[in-house]
């Protein structure tokens, strides 16, 4: 009995109990999450992967507030088939830059961490407003707000300065023509060296094909159109950096 | 030790409890929970057919789907779990309510208000992007504030105890508090974009922010669906079966065993993504060894019932209770073993994960919520019984036939699923498009909807049968045959 003997201690003091469960509780998420801060290899070395557009940022803001996450995921996994289906495994470089990740649990609809350049964008505003009319048997619905919805993203400034504070790198000038970029991006003849210069591959276009106005819809199909194609991937070999992840 | 492990509430005492705020709570979970199984429901149907989704930006399943898993988790789970963790805290102590009816009230209209909160939030279109973490972060902070006083009226009122040992379910039920408390704060860290604002951006991005995500979301089964519920089994069963804990010694091992390996368990969350390969494999470790804690409680709670099998034909309460501890002990055999990675290369991102989530909320978390409410529903209001043991026993039936749907549906079109992802045909090429997999799912979301139909039905059977208690109306009907009666030759 000297188990229930040692163990009256803690069931007769609340302090005990308390620092007991702490303790317990506690070591498990350091021992698993502190590594992932220090250990360099946890993130591999690419080329090409920025920060997202003032437009895409909107765009993606929009992802997480329909809750796109609940039915698809943005994570790749290293099988034949996924990598047949969607393309190259998905990298932990790709998402350093997500506050917070997008991986996804379910997909209900299919995967879109490669959906960049896949569709045009005439195909994802269909889709957005009633995917039934591009692809009859889908189960998803319909976001017809979004293609009206006028998108004013005059705090983007704000927003790309609480994401430099968090950790990702936009500089000065990133932060200076946020909103001009916001809208340049959407506007075909508009003067764009300076933006692709700060965000190089970005897509350029008047995405749901209405000039008067920036829609949530442009945001969102901006986003939707870069998402997996920021790295070169003839530029990366898994195998070639001793410290590469290959074994995931 | 038996008298250590013996539930205290029966005995008469001039203590005053506070009761109020566990009738609160009571009635809260009756209403959040038909209220989250019908916007279960609801989705459930949208996915079967999507014109039901409106076209209206508040009624997408996207923005949903949050109200239903925080309706059930946090509205209903949470009002039953904090409800009855506070008329067990009193109850074992044999004392009343740290800071008395003040603290009562605060815990739960600011519970309350933290719900209507979240839920219309999401509707109107604030999420974090994070699952089962979605309010932002002006919200979260609600909850903290809330949640410190809830610590501080638990450990007080554990402190005020006459007795003195702590009873084993309040060990649960400390950790619960604990815990979430760690999870909470240590997953929503965040940076508001403006104090005037509702958008913020989390601390953590891309691996750390999926790991700590899954930190907090599988320790949100871990402790808020698992050990909170633990807590109650370990009161409400031994109470209803009127004998003691089966091992007070097992429960001492699979308590700390419990808590201990749950935290590690949620790269199983993450298999085969980004996350580093020794992360997903300490994950799946850890969760595979959790089966063994987790059936340690099971089978203290199954066992405590030596002696009384008899109760589950004559009590459908206690059918309840048990039902729900059979159904913990299938979830947590299927958890670990979804969590080896080969399983997991096929039944992850589909329905699998989905039926194996109700079969532990619906059997184990509702189950034992229904079979607690029913227990204490006379209690609390000073009935000598509930209106009618047949509703019960009706209640019972309808909800074990819904959750038997929606579980085998889910397996089937969560296997198919993986099996149609990875299919190829004779010429070496991908056998289905993935909508051709869509597709295929139509018949089994329908079978899942009517289960959930039948589910929120007994919802509602339950929710009359409380009106009708608290009312003070006694149904004519005949008792369930004991034994006794039984050999006296009574028919029904």
């Amino acid at each position: 009995m000297s188990l229930v003997k040692h163990h009256e201690k803690m069931e007769t003091n609340v302090l005990f109990l308390v620092l007991g469960i702490f303790v317990t509780i506690i070591i498990g998420g350091i021992v698993e999450v502190v590594p992932l801060f220090s250990v360099e290899s946890t993130i591999e070395k690419v080329k090409g992967v920025r920060p997202y557009s003032p437009l895409e940022l909107a765009g993606r803001n929009i992802y997480l507030r329909e809750g796109c996450y609940n039915c698809h995921s943005q994570m790749i996994r290293p099988f034949r088939d996924e990598v047949e289906r969607y393309g190259h495994y998905s990298l932990a470089a790709e998402s350093q830059y997500d506050h917070p990740f997008q991986w996804g649990s379910k997909r209900t609809g299919p995967d879109l961490a490669r959906v960049g350049g896949k569709y045009s964008n005439d195909w994802h505003l269909r889709h957005v407003v009633n995917p039934r009319d591009v692809v009859p048997e889908s189960i998803m619905p319909g976001y017809p707000h979004l293609a009206r919805n006028e998108l004013k993203f005059d705090d983007a400034a704000a927003h790309l300065k609480t994401l430099r504070l968090v950790g990702v790198p936009y500089t000065e000038d990133d932060i200076a023509n946020a909103v001009a970029d916001f809208k340049a991006q959407a506007t075909p003849e508009a003067d764009t060296a300076a933006l692709l210069q700060r965000y190089p591959k970005a897509k350029i276009g008047d995405f749901d094909g209405n000039p008067a106005k920036v829609t949530e819809a442009d945001a969102l199909i901006a986003y939707l159109q870069v998402l997996g194609t920021m790295v070169d991937f003839t530029d990366f070999d898994p195998a070639k950096k001793a410290d590469a992840n290959i074994y995931r | 030790m038996t008298q250590a492990t013996m539930a205290h509430g029966a005995q008469a005492d001039a203590t005053a409890y506070n009761t109020d705020v566990v009738r609160n709570f009571v009635v809260a979970a009756m209403f959040w929970g038909v209220v989250g199984f019908l916007a279960g429901d609801f989705i459930a149907w949208q996915l079967a057919y999507p014109f039901l989704n409106l076209d209206l930006e508040w009624t997408t399943f996207g923005r949903l789907r949050p109200v239903h898993t925080s309706a059930v988790i946090f509205a209903f789970g949470g009002s039953i779990l904090i409800g009855s963790s506070l008329y067990i805290v009193q109850r074992t102590c044999r004392a009343g309510l740290w800071g008395g009816k003040v603290t009562g009230n605060l815990i739960f209209w600011g519970y309350q208000i933290f719900i209507v909160m979240a839920a219309s939030s999401y509707v109107l279109g604030f999420s974090q992007g994070q699952e089962y973490a979605e309010p932002e972060w002006w919200i979260d902070i609600w909850l903290t504030v809330v949640w410190v006083i809830y610590l501080t009226a638990f450990v007080g009122t554990l402190m005020k105890r006459k007795e003195p040992h702590i009873y084993v379910a309040n060990w649960f039920l400390l950790a619960f508090i604990v815990t979430v408390a760690m999870l909470h704060l240590g997953n929503n860290l965040s940076i508001p974009v403006s104090f005037a604002g509702m958008k913020s951006y989390s601390l953590y991005a891309g691996v750390q922010s999926a790991m700590i995500q899954w930190w907090y979301g599988h320790n949100a089964v871990g402790f808020f669906l698992t050990a909170g519920f633990l807590g109650m089994m370990y009161y409400f069963i031994p109470k209803r079966a009127e004998r003691p804990v089966y091992s007070y010694r097992l429960s001492i091992v699979h308590f700390w065993a419990l808590i201990f390996l749950y935290i590690w368990a949620g790269p199983h969350h993450l298999h085969y993504t980004a996350l580093p390969d020794w992360t997903q494999t300490l994950g799946m470790t850890f969760s595979v060894m959790l089966w063994m804690p987790s059936w340690g409680g099971m089978i203290n709670g199954l066992m405590t019932l030596s002696g009384a099998w008899e109760k589950l034909r004559t009590d459908p309460v206690m059918r309840f209770l048990v039902s729900s501890v059979a159904f913990y002990g299938m979830s947590t055999f299927e958890g670990p073993m979804m969590s080896i990675k080969a399983v997991n290369s096929l039944s992850h991102y589909t329905d699998w994960t989905v039926g194996h989530v109700h079969s532990g909320a619906l059997g184990w978390v509702a189950f034992v919520s229904f079979g607690t409410m029913y227990y204490l529903i006379p209690v609390l209001w000073g009935r000598k019984s509930l209106y009618s043991m047949r509703l019960v026993s009706y209640h019972f039936w309808v909800a074990t036939i819904g959750i038997v749907l929606y579980i085998t549906a889910m397996w089937i079109s969560g296997i198919m699923q993986g099996l149609m992802w990875r299919a190829y045909d004779e010429f070496g090429f991908l056998q289905y498009s993935f909508i051709e997999s869509v597709e295929a799912m139509h018949p089994y979301y329908v079978i899942r909807a009517s289960g959930g139909v039948l589910f929120v039905l007994g919802g509602l059977i339950m929710a009359y049968n409380m009106y009708r208690t608290i009312k003070g109306d006694v149904r004519s009907e005949q008792p369930y045959e004991s034994p006794e009666a039984l050999a006296a030759g009574v028919r029904r």
